[in-house]
């Protein structure tokens, strides 16, 4: 059992299918899979432990991914964000290790193994001899070891084995399930589970990758146009750009081939997705939610559930815009509160999920319970129906006075207001309550609002110690590049004096 | 034989992949038992109904479950009882 075994599925099924394109030029299935045997004999002749990739979006990725899989090394894609000082340690950890690394990233400094250019790695295994190469084929193997944000301080190294990868494909896509002339655009970063899941997921639907390394709203529609995409995935950021990219230029959005959208990564705010669904009317939506360590999507809002929410007038059914929607098949969702003790529909605790695509795992460590359960650190609740509800990481679960308060709840609310462009809710120290309700607020361009109105607002629609006690109005507010909100660093920004 | 063993019909080129297997081995294709590196056999005209790659083939209990791999013109049959088509649920791409 071996991720590999997808590719080389495809390429026996569809030789000559297309299967990638970047920057104009095209791969077939057959040439993919050639080149990622290549790939792996250099791996296994570099006697390294892993191998590393720290670049943007290319045709090295897949090469790379599917070549370390036959050749039974951990693939271990690095943010090219970070700075030298962040990425060091975190090659000391993976050492010896064969790099694959960009031309315009700073050469990392490597006590052993191999280091090589991505174009470089790519003329490689497009052009040498075919290898005689024997997989390995352990399924309780690493395939992929992904460093995670750090949003939360050191990063972790989230284990991911093959039979963790091989079971969300078999358990979630059909195998040669796209037709010849369907695409999909792929803009989230390579060091991303969604970056990693799109290659596996696209590669055994034998559904053709188009690769956008940088985001922007205008290629990314323009490469919609130019190669016919039929299919995109992307962060609530991204959408957001796109919608206001539309709006600001009154572009239309008829003519594209463009049949469905993916989103997740992150909280998708309401009006968004309302606005999509407006802008892209013939376009499917699905939302999805997973983490690295489900080995990507664990949950769907389906199409069918879109349109639901927007043809009723049942308030429930439209409260499913801001839902992650249903489990997928093979996994089972559980909400679970403080002792433990399985929460009601409607009741918010913290999300376990469960499940042979669940690894559960940090670098050897796994933090899987008895029963198997996982748990996820996100907030959430489930309706009467089932539907997936997030609130927020547990973490950021505001205690004011023994009182849960859900940050993800008063965004919502204030994400309602047209003079609102964007929210975040954090806890801020308070000498009476230990901690407190605060609010960064962006205005939309044009607008004004004032404290006191946006006061008003919570206290008409919540209890009056959901609303904020300091609020502060900026420009921005900031996210990772996969549109993670950075809470840690809004908290900075009210961790002055403690409220009296 | 466990789950991600890979075999190979002695019959025809077809190839499958366990995903889940019982308390019997006797998984056969074209009437053959499969295996990692079979020799060359005559199948049996009744069990030629063919395997295409990518589907899931399990038994009736769905106690035996295996991916075909490689498409081939035997059929696969598990302690005696030809395997068929799992229907699975299709699902809105995500990735």
């Amino acid at each position: 059992m071996n991720i590999a075994l997808f590719l080389q599925m495809a390429a026996e099924a569809c030789p000559d299918r297309m299967a990638l394109t970047y920057s104009g030029k095209h791969y077939t299935y057959s040439e993919l899979y050639h080149a990622a045997e290549r790939a792996a004999a250099l791996f296994i002749s570099a006697d390294v432990g892993s191998v590393a990739l720290l670049d943007v979006s290319s045709p090295a990725i897949p090469i790379a991914l599917m070549g370390a899989a036959m050749a039974g090394k951990p693939y271990v894609p690095l943010n090219y964000r970070l700075s030298q000082a962040q990425l060091d340690p975190l090659l000391e950890r993976i050492t010896p290790t064969f790099l694959i690394h960009g031309a315009s990233l700073s050469q990392p400094d490597q006590k052993s193994g191999r280091a090589q250019l991505s174009t470089d790695f790519l003329d490689h295994v497009m052009e040498v001899e075919r290898p005689e190469i024997e997989w390995a084929e352990d399924a309780s193997s690493v395939a992929v070891q992904l460093f995670t944000s750090g949003t939360t301080g050191t990063p972790k190294a989230a284990i991911l084995r093959h039979e963790h990868l091989v079971s969300y494909i078999l358990g979630s896509v059909e195998f040669m399930g796209a037709m010849e002339d369907e695409s999909t655009l792929v803009t989230v970063p390579p060091y991303h589970i969604a970056g990693i899941s799109a290659v596996i997921s696209n590669i055994y639907a034998c559904r053709r990758i188009v690769q956008l390394p940088d985001f922007a709203a205008e290629a990314w529609l323009s490469l919609c146009e130019t190669e016919q995409v039929t299919s995109a995935f992307v962060v609530p950021t991204m959408m957001s750009r796109i919608i206001e990219h539309l709006i600001e230029t009154g572009k239309d959005v008829a003519h594209l081939a463009l049949t469905a959208i993916a989103y997740g990564g992150g909280k998708m705010p309401v009006p968004v997705i309302q606005q999509s669904l407006l802008r892209f009317p013939n376009v499917d939506f699905t939302n999805a939610y997973g983490l690295t360590e489900t080995s990507s999507t664990i949950t769907l809002l389906t199409p069918d559930d879109h349109r639901a929410a927007l043809a009723t007038d049942e308030a429930e059914v439209i409260a499913r815009l801001g839902s992650v929607g249903k489990p997928l098949p093979s996994v089972e969702i559980a909400i679970k509160d403080d002792e433990g003790l399985i929460c009601s529909a409607g009741d918010a605790g913290e999300i376990y999920v469960r499940g042979p695509q669940v690894s559960g795992e940090y670098e050897g460590r796994s933090v899987l319970d008895a029963d198997g359960w996982f748990p996820t650190r996100d907030a959430g609740y489930l309706d009467s129906e089932g539907y997936l509800f997030l609130s927020g990481r547990a973490d950021d679960v505001i205690v004011r006075g023994g009182e849960n308060i859900s940050p993800g709840e008063i965004e919502d609310l204030l994400h309602e207001l047209a003079s609102i462009s964007d929210v975040a809710v954090v806890s801020m120290p308070s000498v009476e309550w230990g901690e407190t309700v605060a609010a960064a607020v962006v205005l939309a361009p044009g607008k004004t609002l004032s404290e006191a109105e946006l006061k008003d607002h919570i206290r008409s629609h919540l209890r009056s110690s959901r609303v904020p006690e300091a609020i502060q109005f900026c420009t921005e507010l900031p996210y990772t590049e996969t549109g993670k909100l950075l809470r840690r660093e809004v908290k900075t920004w009210f961790s002055g004096d403690a409220v009296e | 034989m466990k789950p991600g063993t890979r075999l190979k019909s002695a019959v025809c080129d077809a190839e499958v992949m366990i995903i889940k297997i019982g308390d019997s081995e006797d998984l056969t294709c074209g009437g053959v038992a499969l295996a990692t590196d079979p020799a060359s056999a005559e199948g049996n005209p009744d069990h030629m109904h063919g395997c295409l790659i990518g589907k899931r083939y399990v038994n009736a209990e769905e106690t035996v479950e295996v991916l075909c791999v490689k498409s081939g013109d035997g059929s696969l049959h598990y302690a005696g009882e030809e395997l068929m088509t799992k229907d699975t649920k299709k699902l809105p791409s995500s990735d």
